[in-house]
């Protein structure tokens, strides 16, 4: 069994108006050194499997099917695997 | 079981003596759990079912009256309105989102499932002053949650009020209310007949969300409940539209015999009310029931308030076509049990028998409450405070724009646009106006709509303040060109074991029960909402009516705004000196007090009744009722929806405040194209109604003269204060 | 002229559009199933707003995987004329038949409100009932209607005259302020490069009737019909 967490963001050239949002509000929390604030969504996936590049592929073409806008998003996947 | 089990559950010792007389033996867990919810008064009204037997429940038209899921009236054309209120007041005191995104659910749910298409959501929410954080945070949150919710159904939200003021500081109220249209011939019942029938569970699977949700409503808050936060349901609104689809289809299938949404108490209430309706038992196996979380036990299966799921029962023979129906939309449907004769609610898990309970046990069965009542304290002194020595402002034009910036009587936009009010193209007077009005696709004919209530006049006096609360949702429907035919009623109050919070109950329940009987509409149905208190501080006591009414004729659907220049302004009813109650006193003065306005419920009639008929008649371009800061709110009002100033002459010889301020009732402005005003002042006469001619439309500011004082505020001016109120206080 | 309007779990416009194919334009009209695979034949499909699939992952994501889509895609690919209107817009940028995506609303909150739009292109089956530049009122009600594009992509649209709908002022001014939601360039509205398949974000479906506050909409589906009469794209 695996277990993918797959991080999706914004890319970095489109305006991420919920991170300015957050950002904002850290800043008037009092968060001065507060850089930067980037909005995404965390996926994790539970894939029956026993062979890890089976399993990455799968991954990444659910990815590029329906759980990333290549448009709008890019992502990282992080694969481990687990005790069923 | 634990020892004293019947105090966790809710149940006082008396309640757990009555229930060992009842079962004559010693009730189990599982049977004191099931008790302990529907012998809560959330779900049992046991404090205020003999009050709330004051209201006129009956007319011709009503269909269906309080008991069922929704009240039902007939508007014609073989056509109903199904419509109710609710009210999800502690849960969004704890969540705002989900507190109020569940109310609404809960409230649509009760409309379709009584076979009518949901048409319009409708809320009223109270919360406390809009300068502190809290209060910004919870009220943000719980439009978040109606709108989040509300707009995922597909059903427009068209009309509703805000108030904010001290008392609901710590309890804030959310009430929330649904209107539906159906064909005489789809209307559904909650009736679990014809034994042998199955019973289905469907929607969302069982999880251990809410339980003791029930009980939790009839509590007050305080740091303990707080911990409670796992009681508030998280709502998905997705699930919920596929539900209202796949049961409005299945309704028109013919084969279901009873239906009913799953609420407070879940299973445990649905199953009991509809048998207990019937007559019937139901036997239920809780090993069937669809879960979403692992080991659930009986107590828990029973109990969970999770949302969106329904009990059908279906014609014996037809478990088929229900499923097909249910999978086409991609919902579980489960046997789950089915109908008995004996009476009994019995709960199998598996082989084995894990409560029995005759059905009425738990609802008809359940003690009623006669509270001791007794005026407050406050009363007399606050009633008898002498405004007479009320000193006059310098300006009242900066009061004007003062009031008209008060968030309680601001533009609510920033509310209502997050609200989808245009979907199904129905909304024909959105929000903004008196009340909204749908029309009916095919049909000449729509229906008018508000929800309505002014807790600071109950407060200071609950008989008067019950009559205006329904006076003013009438009244408010006849100026949008519509009948009044029908209301239901949330009230919110604070603890009724204190004799004095009973008092304002009663007292209020009777002055309402008083207007609808003159006014002639009865209430269908409703919902009550005790132990709004935190820390023993309660909130102004508040019942909200929710009133539907028929616009004949779209041709006499009417808006608030002035229309054109020269247009004949007229005042209908008589305006007295009375600052009482007003919001002018509360606001400028920082005064609750004084005496509630008087109301004449003939002269209120009276009123009514001419405006409509010279609606009727095409004699009328705008008309707007007299409410919360009085007379010159609503010439303001009407002059920024209109973007058009007026000039008008307040004659009376009273003081400026009352003239201008004073909530006097039974007042409605009508502006009128003056060609008409001799057959207009003809009609009054005939109608035998009080009337002033205030003066004419026109020109880009207010201009209010009186004896020796006068106002001139621009347009522009007071618009754009009253616009941006809200949104300048959520901003910063 | 056969209109389809398609359906999917959680759409909630479908009957408006519906009633205006129906009882406005008085043409054949009939629901699409999302599940079904059989276009019947229609000429034109509108795809509804409302919140498909709860609009869960992303607008118009699962919406666009949906079984009738295959359909879809082929149909507008082969020249046949498709309206998305709000979710309907959404759901043609995620199935690639449309350029960019939509995303959340500058203000972060849902928005229900009358717009102006200057009508940029009137040479499309959707427009061609409109003048060019005029100045129209239709209302929109979303959270996620910013349009947004890659820079290369935005180039495209503006120069091959793809932007149909701008959100304007009365005087037909493109300017920040009379942008409500924060999509680039003011886009409201585009076409495909084939200029069969058109987006918006506004719903002209709700101000077809002058009793609902303005009649503007309509002649976004009269100029559809007024194409196809005129013998064009068959």
């Amino acid at each position: 069994m695996f277990k993918a967490i797959i991080t999706i963001t914004f890319k970095k050239s489109i305006l991420d108006p919920q991170g300015n949002a957050v950002h904002k509000a850290l800043k008037s929390l009092g968060y001065e050194d507060v850089e930067d604030v980037r909005m995404g969504k965390h996926v994790e996936i539970l894939l029956r499997g026993d062979e890890p590049q089976e399993a990455e592929t799968k991954i990444k073409e659910m990815c590029s099917n329906l759980l990333v806008n290549p448009v709008i998003e890019e992502y990282q996947v992080e694969l481990v695997e687990v005790e069923v | 079981m634990k020892e004293d089990f019947w105090k966790e559950v809710g149940l006082s010792e008396s309640e757990y003596e009555l229930i060992k007389e009842i079962l004559q033996r010693e009730p189990n867990e599982v049977e004191l759990g099931m008790f302990g919810v529907m012998w809560s008064e959330h779900c049992s009204y046991k404090n205020s079912r003999n009050v709330l037997k004051q209201f006129p429940t009956e007319a011709p038209w009503v269909l269906q009256g309080p008991g069922e899921n929704a009240g039902v009236i007939d508007i014609g054309d073989g056509q109903a309105v199904a419509f109710k209120i609710e009210s999800h007041n502690h849960p969004s005191a704890i969540e705002p989102y989900q507190g109020a995104a569940t109310g609404v659910g809960g409230i649509i749910r009760d409309i379709f499932t009584m076979g009518a298409r949901p048409i319009a959501s409708l809320n009223s929410l109270r919360f406390g002053s809009l300068k502190s954080k809290k209060t910004q945070y919870l009220f943000s949150g719980v439009v978040s949650g109606i709108a989040g919710y509300g707009n995922r159904i597909g059903v427009p939200t068209v009309a509703g009020e805000v108030y904010f003021h001290p008392s609901y500081e710590d309890n804030c109220l959310v009430n929330a209310m649904s209107v539906g249209l159906m064909n005489h011939e789809e209307l559904a019942k909650g009736f679990a007949s014809g034994p042998g029938n199955p019973v289905f569970v469907v929607g969302a699977r069982t999880g251990r969300d809410g339980i003791h949700g029930a009980t939790f409503a009839s509590e007050e808050l305080s740091e303990a409940t707080e911990e409670k936060r796992p009681a508030v349901q998280a709502g998905d609104p997705f699930m919920e539209k596929l539900l209202m689809e796949a049961c409005l289809e299945v309704i028109k299938t013919g084969y279901v015999v009873g239906m009913q949404d799953m609420g407070a108490a879940g299973i445990t209430s649905s199953a009991c009310e509809m048998a207990s309706r019937a007559g019937t038992g139901i036997e239920i196996d809780v090993a069937k029931v669809p879960c979403r979380e692992e080991g659930m036990s009986a107590y828990e299966i029973l109990l969970s308030e999770s949302q969106e799921r329904m009990l059908i029962v279906v014609q014996k023979g037809k478990e088929k076509e229900v499923q097909d129906i249910f999978t086409k939309w991609d919902l579980e449907a489960t046997v789950i049990g089915q109908v008995t004769a004996d009476g009994q609610m019995t709960i199998r898990e598996g082989k084995e028998i894990v409560a029995q309970i005759p059905a009425k046990a738990l609802t008809e069965l359940c003690p009623r409450y006669d509270r001791e009542a007794k005026e407050p304290e406050y009363l007399a002194q606050a009633q008898g405070y002498d405004l007479a020595s009320l000193p006059e402002m310098e300006d009242y034009g900066k009061v004007l724009v003062t009031l008209l910036g008060t968030p309680t009587i601001a533009s609510k936009e920033w509310v209502y646009s997050q609200f989808d009010y245009m979907v199904g193209t129905n909304t024909v007077v959105p929000p903004g106006s008196d009340a909204a009005v749908l029309r009916i696709k095919g049909y000449n004919k729509g229906i008018a709509m508000k929800v309505d209530g002014n807790s600071r006049y109950v407060y200071l006096d609950p008989y008067r303040g019950g009559q205006i609360a329904v006076a003013e949702a009438a009244r408010n429907i006849i100026c949008t060109g519509g009948k009044p035919l029908a209301i239901t009623d949330c009230l919110n109050f604070g603890n009724p074991e204190k004799p004095e919070i009973f008092w304002q109950f009663k007292q209020a329940v009777a002055g309402m029960s008083e207007a609808c009987r003159v006014l002639g509409t009865p209430v269908v149905g409703g919902n009550v909402s005790l132990y709004n208190e935190t820390n023993g501080e309660a909130i102004y006591p508040t019942p909200i009516v929710g009133i539907v009414g028929l616009v004949e004729d779209l041709a006499h659907v009417t808006t608030l705004g002035f229309k054109q220049e020269e247009d004949i302004i007229i005042l209908l009813g008589i305006t007295k000196d009375e600052l009482g109650a007003s919001t002018y006193l509360s606001v400028i003065h920082g005064l609750e007090a004084g005496k509630t306005p008087e109301i004449d419920l003939e002269l209120e009639k009276q009123v009514q009744q001419a405006t409509l008929e010279l609606i009727k008649m095409g004699l009328v371009v705008s008309a707007h009722d007299c409410s919360e800061g009085g007379l010159a709110v609503a010439l303001a009002e009407c002059c920024i929806q209109g973007k058009i100033g007026a000039d008008v002459a307040l004659t009376e010889n009273i003081r400026p405040s009352s003239i201008l301020f004073g909530e006097s009732q039974s007042r409605i402005i009508i502006s009128i194209n003056k060609s008409k005003i001799d057959s207009v002042l003809q009609q009054l006469k005939k109608f035998q109604v009080p009337y002033k001619v205030l003066g004419s439309v026109g020109g880009d500011s207010l201009n209010i003269a009186g004896s020796g004082w006068k106002v001139n505020v621009d347009v522009a001016e007071m618009e754009e204060k009253y616009r941006e109120a809200i949104a300048c206080l959520m901003k910063g | 002229m056969k209109f389809g309007v398609v359906v999917f779990p959680g759409s909630s416009c479908e009957a408006d559009c519906y009633y205006i194919i129906d009882q406005i334009l008085q043409e054949p009209v009939s629901y699409l199933w999302h599940a079904e695979q059989d276009l019947r034949g229609v000429d034109c499909l509108i795809i509804p707003g409302g919140y498909a699939y709860g609009n869960y992952l992303r607008a118009g994501a699962i919406a666009s995987n949906s079984p009738i889509m295959e359909k879809v895609i082929a149909f507008g690919k082969k020249g046949g004329l498709i309206l998305g209107i709000c979710n309907g817009f959404q759901i043609l940028t995620e199935a690639g038949l449309l350029p960019g995506a939509l995303i959340k609303n500058r203000s972060l909150r849902f928005q229900c409100e009358n717009t102006l739009l200057r009508v940029e292109q009137t040479n499309t089956p959707f427009t061609s009932t409109y003048t060019q530049h005029e100045v129209i009122k239709i209302p929109i009600a979303h959270e996620e209607g910013a349009y947004v594009a890659d820079k290369e992509t935005l180039e495209r649209l503006e120069k091959e005259g793809r932007i149909v709908f701008r959100y304007c002022n009365e005087q037909g001014e493109i300017t920040p302020e009379t942008n409500p939601n924060g999509a680039l360039n003011n886009i409201a509205g585009i076409i495909n490069e084939q200029g069969n398949i058109l987006g918006m974000m506004p719903h002209p479906e709700r101000c077809a009737e002058a009793i609902l506050g303005g009649e503007d909409g309509e002649r976004i589906f009269s100029s559809l019909l007024a194409w196809w009469q005129g013998g064009a794209g068959r």
